[in-house]
């Protein structure tokens, strides 16, 4: 029997039994994605809302995909299209979302804590997609089950995650999940990105973070790379000179692949700027798994899913 | 769990097992005439491992092997409405296409008939079998659908206020089926 949870709000609050739960059931999902007729019944007569206040392909997909192949109904409200033009407020919109007898709300906010609001305030179930710079824990799933899967564990693994640290809810995710499951944790990025909290993230589990600004040395015998999208939309100052100088310095290309672990495993949670942060022969290089992890993100959804929407109300 | 020989009724032994897995094996083969285009799919998780054990005696007859895969059935509970926190997931490994097939469904106990309602849904949604045949080791009766098993290990009358517990040595348990009062029933984590 699993754990009654509610919410999924962040990673910061899963257990590691949680995490194990989640990747595990994730991989009898990954099964039914792999079949022909890619639907079981067990949501059947639920009703997944996806309400996404950001632009979004993948995750908003990725989670309607999920919600379809468990038969659950599912409907998308775009920031356009909603009320919210007309100035209704979010909670608003949400309560009569929730009137209108829906079982999980799927939440994707540029504010911090907007889903952890909507789930003190509604009886429904809330999925955080990325809340600001804050989480985005099915991201941190998707990305733990991707690394198990190819490595055969998280326990023990170097793992650098670099560039944009600052603005970066996937980075913050993934660092919670990472440590938690025994993972080393490299930071890198140009210190102007080094958010003023790692500090504290370096406190709380010593000798398993580390913070670089060197990204050879970052990368020197890791086992996983994790690059980073560059978030202009979310800078409001100027952290780095210029792009061209940003790709030179922090930009993942052939040469740096080259001299890092033979095995290793190339990450990125997309979309990608290529020639930014990843050079495109390596974003489609055969050390990149970025395609995996799309794949891999819909059955961590159908997962998440499936554990939250447990049976009869309390 | 641990083995408590002093609760419950022994049902079969060690030898009572192995015979009975034997004698389904030859009723299989009787009825589909070889394994031509027969497989198997255990139930998990009881299921499997009887399958498992029903295809070694079959290969050991014909001198020939039969496919054998692994259903779970949990995504099609008709309870999980019901139920206050959902059932862990397990595998669904069938390595071979199930079309024109002549499939034997493998589980431990037949009870309510619900969970093979659910297995058949299941088979349906990875293929089209020829045909589908039901083989459990203990029919212990109170169905609440139209289902019947097709072999049986053993017909045993049982009380609602029982369990039947079967435990297999692939679980790292002694070979035997117990029939319990549903005090001991609950004290070993059995759902009825």
């Amino acid at each position: 029997m699993t754990s009654k949870q509610k919410h999924l709000l962040s990673m910061q609050e899963l257990s590691v039994e949680r995490i194990t739960e989640i990747l595990t059931t994730a991989e009898s999902f990954k099964e039914v994605s792999g079949r022909e007729i890619k639907k079981v019944p067990a949501l059947r007569g639920k009703t997944v809302v996806n309400l996404f206040y950001e632009p979004s392909t993948r995750t908003r997909t990725s989670f309607e995909l999920a919600a379809k192949r468990l038969s659950a109904d599912v409907v998308n409200i775009a920031p356009g299209s909603s009320s919210a033009t007309k100035g209704e407020s979010l909670i608003d919109t949400a309560r009569n979302i929730e009137a209108m007898k829906t079982d999980i709300l799927v939440v994707r906010h540029s504010m911090a804590g907007a889903p952890a609001l909507l789930a003190r305030r509604l009886s429904c179930s809330v999925i955080n997609a990325g809340d600001g710079s804050h989480e985005h824990p099915t991201q941190a799933l998707l990305d733990l089950y991707t690394i198990k899967e190819k490595k055969g564990r998280i326990d023990g693994l170097t793992v650098v995650i670099a560039g944009d640290l600052l603005h970066s809810r996937v980075a913050r995710s993934n660092l919670y999940g990472l440590v938690a499951m025994g993972a080393k944790v490299r930071l890198a990025g140009p210190g102007t990105m080094l958010p003023p909290l790692m500090g504290t993230w370096i406190d709380a589990a010593p000798g398993q973070v580390e913070r670089f600004t060197d990204l050879d040395k970052a990368i020197d015998g890791a086992d996983v790379i994790m690059m980073l999208r560059l978030q202009t939309e979310r800078q409001s100052g100027s952290f780095f000179p210029s792009v061209k100088e940003y790709a030179r310095l922090y930009g993942l290309n052939g040469e740096r692949v080259a001299k890092a672990n033979p095995d290793v495993l190339i990450m990125h949670p997309g979309p990608i700027n290529r020639g930014v942060e990843i050079a495109p022969e390596v974003a489609d290089g055969l050390s990149s798994v970025i395609l995996e992890q799309v794949t891999n993100g819909v059955a961590i959804r159908m997962a998440v899913l499936y554990l939250l929407s447990g049976g009869a109300s309390t | 769990m641990t083995s408590q020989p002093d609760h419950g009724r022994t049902l079969l032994d060690r030898d009572g097992i192995q015979r009975a897995v034997s004698r389904i094996a030859h009723e299989i083969l009787e009825r589909n005439k070889g394994v031509g285009r027969l497989a198997l799919v255990g139930i998990q998780r009881g299921g499997v491992y009887i399958a498992r054990r029903l295809a070694k005696k079959i290969g050991e007859i014909e001198k020939s092997d039969v496919p054998v895969g692994a259903l779970d059935i949990t995504l099609y509970r008709d309870d999980l409405n019901i139920k206050k926190a959902q059932p862990t997931l397990r595998k669904t490994e069938i390595p071979f296409e199930l079309d024109e097939r002549h499939v034997v469904l493998v589980d431990d106990v037949l009870y309510t008939g619900r969970t093979i309602r659910a297995a058949m849904d299941g088979l349906m949604d990875l293929g089209r079998p020829q045909t589908i045949q039901l083989a459990v080791l203990i029919d212990r009766g109170h169905r609440e659908l139209p289902i019947r098993a097709d072999y049986v290990g053993k017909n045993v009358p049982t009380g609602q206020d029982e369990s039947v517990h079967v435990s297999l040595e692939e679980e790292g348990e002694e070979d035997r089926v117990l029939l319990l009062k549903h005090a001991a029933a609950s004290a070993k984590g059995v759902t009825p």
